[in-house]
């Protein structure tokens, strides 16, 4: 099997966010960047069936040059070979919506003519969770979305499909086919020193965008919907920050469930 | 005509609360911009009507009837409604964010060359260009949005951001049958029956209070700490995702979207930051008490009461709290 992953690099879960001077997205300096959760998982179950029926994992992403980091803890971890749409700075890529980005990745892998990519169901940052299947769309592939499971079949896929409320589905699709992947089924493994070593000679076939654009004008960014400003969100509710020493704290709690939320 | 055109979406044969909640967003937007209201969804295999509407009446109702659409496939739901919005040319489509919509509604808005605006929390009206807010970065941002205004606009709304509005009992309104060109075989994608993994043991409903764990907790080995919390408080033990993938907890004690919705009396998270897919699934609770080490963690935007610090000193002190009052 041939399986694309698509992965994203996006700020860690515990950075400090800041808005920046423009008011359109936070200031990345300190910021410590890393793998998108999803995608990691969407990863995993790549490393899995390469590891169960053989072929090749190729790794995509897009971004300035400090997404060749992440790439390579793709790589180190067992993806055979990446791609990376690489843009000129911080902000070239803000310039594109959900459809130009998508556009740029479909462009980049569509001569590859793999059996499956994979993504993760959506980005920690922008949680817009379309991409997948906007390229599946723009590929003229089927999709499945929040999968949990792969298994390979006769005349294509099987996969676990995660429902509201507890529920379960599976499905059978033809390959080649695009999955979005759902966190958390199974355990993410950690690149080996061996396999950090190997990552170092593995091929980062690297496509600026500006390359892509040139054999292609409609890749050029014509944005559909923008991004006008981020804010802090207001409070939904007013919080009542008990502070003091742990013990103040919690005794404080106490008498508020106490007296006036009556639940003691 | 130029018009807002929302989809409502069906759970075990009726129109859901996040559907009707959609439609208030409709409403909304339709009064905002001066535009006439419509909606759309899918007949049951069975026929039947639409007994009640929760919110205006509509100018008009699309019955999109086909067999091959009696099971949701993106396929079919995708060419179906490209067919129904290529003839009602909407300004706006508004759909529930569900995990149905997630599936389809992005390759429907690519096949228009537009793209959804997905997850919205609510909208600002300037003029005839609305500003939709959603939520950045786990919930710790909101984004204002803008559409290009050329062509339709696709938007789907967040559980719980639009209030239902109440039944208009005795419409007439019957809506027209809208039966789209579809051959079973443009479907790629065979769907198998919905199934639920195991028997629901714990009903989170039933308690007044739960105690939630998250993250925070960092390992299985202290999970201890939050049942003895637990115990004394009489409280029954939740957690957010992580918890439960990790296997630490069993799946049916899970709070949020791919879990159960609960509203107790007091719902206490412990190390839970509160990302968007936890909170949809408890931010009805009448009480929130958050205790998080990060002071700008997004479950404090929910929270009633606060406390910032580390769970392993604050928990404990609670427990010693809760049982010296209660001696």
């Amino acid at each position: 099997m041939k399986i694309i992953v698509a992965i994203k690099q996006v700020p860690e879960r515990d950075a400090r966010i800041r808005i920046d001077a423009q008011g359109k997205w936070i200031d990345l300096q300190d910021v410590e960047f890393t793998m998108n959760e999803s995608d990691a998982y969407a990863l995993e179950e790549a490393l899995q069936l390469k590891e169960a029926h053989g072929g090749e994992v190729i790794v995509l992403s897009a971004g300035p040059e400090r997404v060749g980091r992440t790439i390579r803890e793709a790589l180190a971890k067992g993806a055979d070979r990446a791609i990376h749409i690489e843009s000129a700075d911080e902000t070239a890529l803000s310039d594109f919506d959900a459809l130009g980005i998508a556009r740029l990745l479909a462009a980049a892998v569509k001569d590859e003519q793999a059996d499956l990519i994979l993504t993760g169901l959506q980005s920690d940052d922008l949680g817009l969770g379309q991409t997948g299947v906007i390229m599946a769309e723009l590929l003229g592939l089927p999709h499945a979305t929040l999968i949990l499971k792969i298994e390979k079949t006769d005349t294509g896929i099987k996969v676990l499909r995660e429902l509201e409320d507890g529920w379960f589905q599976h499905l059978a699709l033809p390959t080649p086919a695009v999955l979005t992947i759902q966190s958390g089924n199974s355990k993410l493994r950690y690149a080996t020193l061996m396999g950090i070593k190997k990552a170092k000679t593995k091929e980062v076939r690297i496509v600026s965008v500006a390359d892509l654009q040139a054999s292609n004008p409609d890749l050029a960014p014509r944005p559909v919907v923008v991004l006008e400003k981020i804010i802090l969100p207001h409070k939904q509710r007013t919080t009542q920050i008990l502070g003091g020493t742990p013990g103040e704290a919690a005794a404080a709690l106490v008498e508020k469930l106490q007296f006036e939320v009556r639940a003691i | 005509m130029s018009s807002v055109l929302v989809f409502l979406e069906k759970k075990n044969d009726e129109i859901s609360r996040i559907s009707w909640e959609t439609y208030a967003a409709g409403n909304e937007l339709g009064k905002a911009l001066g535009l006439p209201v419509d909606f759309a969804y899918i007949a049951n295999p069975t026929g039947g009507s639409l007994p009640v509407i929760f919110g205006e009446d509509p100018q008009e109702i699309h019955v999109i009837d086909h067999p091959v659409l009696n099971v949701y496939t993106a396929d079919g739901y995708t060419a179906a409604f490209c067919q129904l919005i290529e003839k009602v040319k909407p300004a706006f489509v508004l759909f529930p964010h569900t995990y149905q919509v997630r599936d389809f509604a992005p390759r429907l808005a690519t096949r228009f060359g537009q793209v959804l605006i997905s997850d919205v929390t609510g909208f600002i009206s300037c003029g005839t260009q609305p500003r939709f807010i959603r939520q950045l970065l786990q919930g710790k941002l909101n984004a204002e949005y803008t559409h290009s205004n050329s062509g339709t606009c696709f938007v789907s709304i967040q559980s719980g951001a639009f209030r239902m509005l109440g039944p208009r009992q005795g419409s007439t309104a019957m809506g027209e049958k809208f039966t789209p060109k579809l051959e079973a075989s443009e479907i790629r994608v065979q769907p198998g029956e919905p199934f639920r993994a195991s028997a629901q043991t714990v009903d989170l409903n039933s308690a007044a209070i739960l105690v939630s764990v998250g993250r925070g907790i960092k390992e299985q080995a202290n999970l201890p700490i939050v049942e003895e919390l637990a115990k004394v408080l009489g409280a029954e033990l939740a957690a957010s995702r992580p918890i439960c993938d990790n296997g630490w907890l069993p799946m049916d004690r899970q709070v949020g979207s791919s879990g159960q919705t609960v509203a107790p009396k007091v719902y206490l998270a412990i190390g839970i930051s509160g990302a968007i897919q936890h909170l949809v699934g408890m931010k009805g609770s009448q009480c929130i008490v958050a205790i998080n080490k990060d002071e700008n963690a997004p479950i404090f935007e929910v929270a009633d009461y606060g406390i910032v610090g580390d769970l392993f000193e604050v928990v404990p002190a609670l427990t010693a709290a809760v049982r010296k009052v209660k001696a």
